[in-house]
């Protein structure tokens, strides 16, 4: 396994990071909390490669040859179901401010503090 | 052969959340009280029940029947100890609370309220039971997600949207942390099953296995709002429903550090054998910072149900140190802390839900004399500000004084010093509102806070507040605090909490249980019935210096205006601008939080420690 797939979910981690921190939209935000979360399953994806593999599906070939980790795969499908959820969350949550507030700026957002 | 009822609390909690879902059109209000009610009140005797048979033999439940074969783990388990049993016993006690406490809430929105309430109940139940590490982490976003909805739930007001996003973008990072750190143990072991993982790394402290391990410990001390981790945790209280608040105070960050708790025991006892002094250094670091910075940030509220988050902070600093000495007897401690400081919260935060209720506002200077004639209100609070203080025989004190008989015995005697300012801090403060509200003693004006943002809240009941408090308010805060005070008086409480542990703190005993049907019984702590008279002392020195705390800030004497180089002055100002508000300045401390931990627990180890 090369080092590379870790190096591109250690990058989208970082991006996805300075995209929330950064954020002047609610919106813009909860996007790049699914950039942040794509890391998550590159890394799945990663441990669970083996180069020269086939899927894990054992109806045409024998059981025994060689395949990728059908475990990680299931992780990140329900990792996936997760972030929709939230996401889904976030938006709705996102909505209601621009509707009560009228902006989706987490900088105008000043009720809370200290 | 009882053990069918071990996936029980989480199904009946989540099947009756469903159904309430269904029929939530056809249901009339009282129906879905009632049957959220008896929900909650089967899945805490169910608890209660596997509570008592797992602490003669823990029970192990696998889904399906996926026993595992050759020591190898395919299913899901549940791995019921007292301890894990105890706390989903405890949830449904606090939900049970908040439900009769919302009973005269919320009057035109249906039953989601319901739903979303026993979703919670069914994710913390499940966490709590749960084996396996990726059942963990689902859980831990299903109980997140419903406590996002739960915060936001006055959607048509400013601070809970704020509030909610913060804790939810806050809390779904932490949930990708711990995600990163059971993939990369996924990676290395193979395994999911916390005991398979555990046997399988063996004594391997290698580098990754320590980054694996500060991602998770990192993200679940998010949940548990942990310094530099704990910034949602204010916002999300300040404005959640109080019934919620309850929740959120009194058992879910609780959780949080029961997590950590738990992996630590299950998993890397072994591969930290060597290194506990590096680890339990650090977290002892953190806990204090924890208790101290929430302590100040307490004092420093006007806002009562901040407040009172800022002194759940503080208090789960002092909880993080039971943990932090690695020793079951403390550990003990912090387990009988969880529930006394529970309930002691859970109390306050319902008598405020009383004030919001009766006096339409829950701010401490407009409130300012105006509870003169609620005098069972005004006793209450002061009753339960006496256990947040961790005055005997109130639970928190038995807890505080397992864990400093434990930290004297081991060398860190100092400690005792943390839980003192702690109590003083947290129960000044709250002393001070006390008399504040339903004294009238000291100004009408912010003195004492030193420029605390007002915030608005909207009362969250409609009907008239003439009326004399329901008794549906009343009961439910009085039984709580009560509750805290009985259980500090059960004899062999903490001898029982303390058997309950041993089975937890046994790693070897765990991985027995689950992989090979084997039960190695461990010998029962030896019997101890009396604490140090120390540390009653203590307790009730920190109590009286509590009163006098808040019967300074309320006197003429307190200073009007500090000169501008009172350090603690200036430490206050600097805590106040670190808490923006701002949810884009509170992830990137939690990424530098996570990275300090990270390179704190190598450097220490590296250096040997």
């Amino acid at each position: 396994m090369t080092f590379f797939p870790y190096a591109i979910a250690a990058w989208l981690l970082i991006v996805g990071l300075y995209g929330v921190v950064t954020s002047k939209n609610y919106i813009h935000l909860a996007i790049c909390l699914a950039v942040l979360q794509s890391s998550t399953y590159v890394l799945l994806l990663a441990i669970g490669y083996k180069v020269g593999a086939g899927p894990p599906v054992f109806d045409t070939v024998p059981p025994g040859t060689p395949a990728v980790d059908p475990v990680v795969q299931a992780l990140m499908l329900t990792d996936i179901v997760v972030e929709a959820t939230v996401v889904a969350l976030l938006l709705a949550l996102a909505v209601q401010a621009h509707k009560h507030t009228g902006t989706l700026d987490p900088d105008k957002m000043q009720e809370l503090k200290g | 052969m009882n053990t069918i009822l071990a996936p029980l609390p989480v199904v009946i909690a989540l099947g009756t959340a469903a159904i309430l879902a269904a029929l939530n059109k056809f249901l009339p209000r009282r129906a879905a009280d009632a049957l959220a009610a008896m929900a909650t009140i089967t899945v805490g005797g169910i608890s209660l029940q596997l509570m008592r048979l797992s602490s003669i033999q823990p029970i192990v439940y696998w889904f399906g029947g996926w026993t595992p074969r050759a020591g190898m783990a395919l299913g899901i388990t549940f791995t019921i100890d007292p301890i894990g049993a105890g706390l989903a016993a405890f949830t449904s006690v606090l939900v049970l609370a908040a439900f009769v406490f919302s009973w005269h809430y919320f009057d035109s929105v249906g039953t989601h309220f319901h739903v979303l309430i026993l979703v919670f109940l069914g994710a913390m139940c499940g966490f709590s039971l749960t084996g396996d590490l990726f059942n963990m982490f689902v859980f831990f976003e299903l109980m997140s997600a419903a406590a996002f909805a739960l915060c936001g739930y006055k959607v048509e007001e400013a601070g809970p949207l704020q509030g909610a996003l913060n804790f939810a973008v806050t809390n779904t990072i932490a949930a990708f942390v711990v995600l990163s750190g059971i993939a990369l143990l996924y990676g290395r072991t193979g395994a999911l099953n916390m005991a398979q993982i555990g046997r399988a790394l063996g004594d391997d402290s290698s580098a990754l296995v320590v980054v694996a391990f500060t991602f998770i410990t990192a993200g679940f001390f998010v949940k548990a709002a942990i310094v530099p981790f704990h910034f949602w945790l204010a916002d999300a209280h300040a404005v959640a429903p109080t019934p919620v608040c309850v929740l959120f105070s009194g058992i879910m960050v609780e959780l949080g550090l029961y997590a950590v708790a738990r992996v630590y025991w299950a998993i890397m006892d072994r591969p930290f054998a060597t290194h506990g002094p590096a680890l339990s250094g650090l977290l002892l670091t953190v806990g204090t910072i924890t208790a101290i910075v929430g302590g100040l940030m307490c004092f420093g509220q006007r806002h009562i149900k901040r407040l009172l988050a800022y002194s759940t902070i503080s208090h789960m600093g002092l909880m993080t140190i039971g943990f932090a000495l690695l020793k079951p007897d403390a550990l003990a401690g912090a387990a009988l802390y969880v529930v006394g400081h529970g309930l002691v919260k859970a109390s306050l935060f319902l008598v405020s839900g009383i004030l919001l209720h009766r006096l339409r506002t829950i701010d401490e200077i407009e409130l300012h004399g105006r509870g003169r004639d609620l005098w069972g209100t005004a006793a209450l609070w002061v009753f339960a500000g006496l256990g947040l203080a961790g005055l005997p025989p109130f639970a928190t004190f038995l807890g505080e004084a397992a864990i400093e008989d434990t930290a004297t015995k081991h060398g860190q005697g100092w400690l005792w010093v943390v839980f003192f300012l702690s109590a003083v801090l947290t129960a000044g403060a709250v002393f001070r509102v006390g008399g504040r509200i339903f004294a009238g003693w000291g100004r009408d004006e912010d003195v004492e806070t030193g420029g605390a943002q007002k915030i608005e809240e909207e009362p969250e009941t409609t009907d008239v507040a003439e009326h004399p408090i329901p008794a549906v308010m009343f009961a439910p805060a009085a039984v709580l605090a009560v509750l805290a005070l009985a259980v500090g008086l059960i004899p062999g409480v903490r001898h029982a909490v303390q058997t309950g542990v041993t089975y937890m703190a046994d790693g070897a005993g765990y991985q027995a249980r689950v992989l090979d049907h084997a039960w190695l019984p461990v010998a029962p702590p030896p019997l101890e019935h009396v604490f140090p008279l120390s540390s009653i002392i203590r307790a009730v020195a920190a109590t009286i210096c509590a009163f006098g705390l808040a019967g300074f800030a309320l006197s003429p004497w307190w200073p009007r205006r500090q000169p501008r180089w009172n350090p603690l002055k200036l430490t206050m100002l600097g805590l106040r601008k670190l808490h923006s508000g701002h949810v884009g300045d509170y992830v990137a401390l939690l990424t530098l939080g996570v990275a300090a931990f990270g390179v704190a627990l190598s450097v220490l180890i590296k250096l040997g420690f």
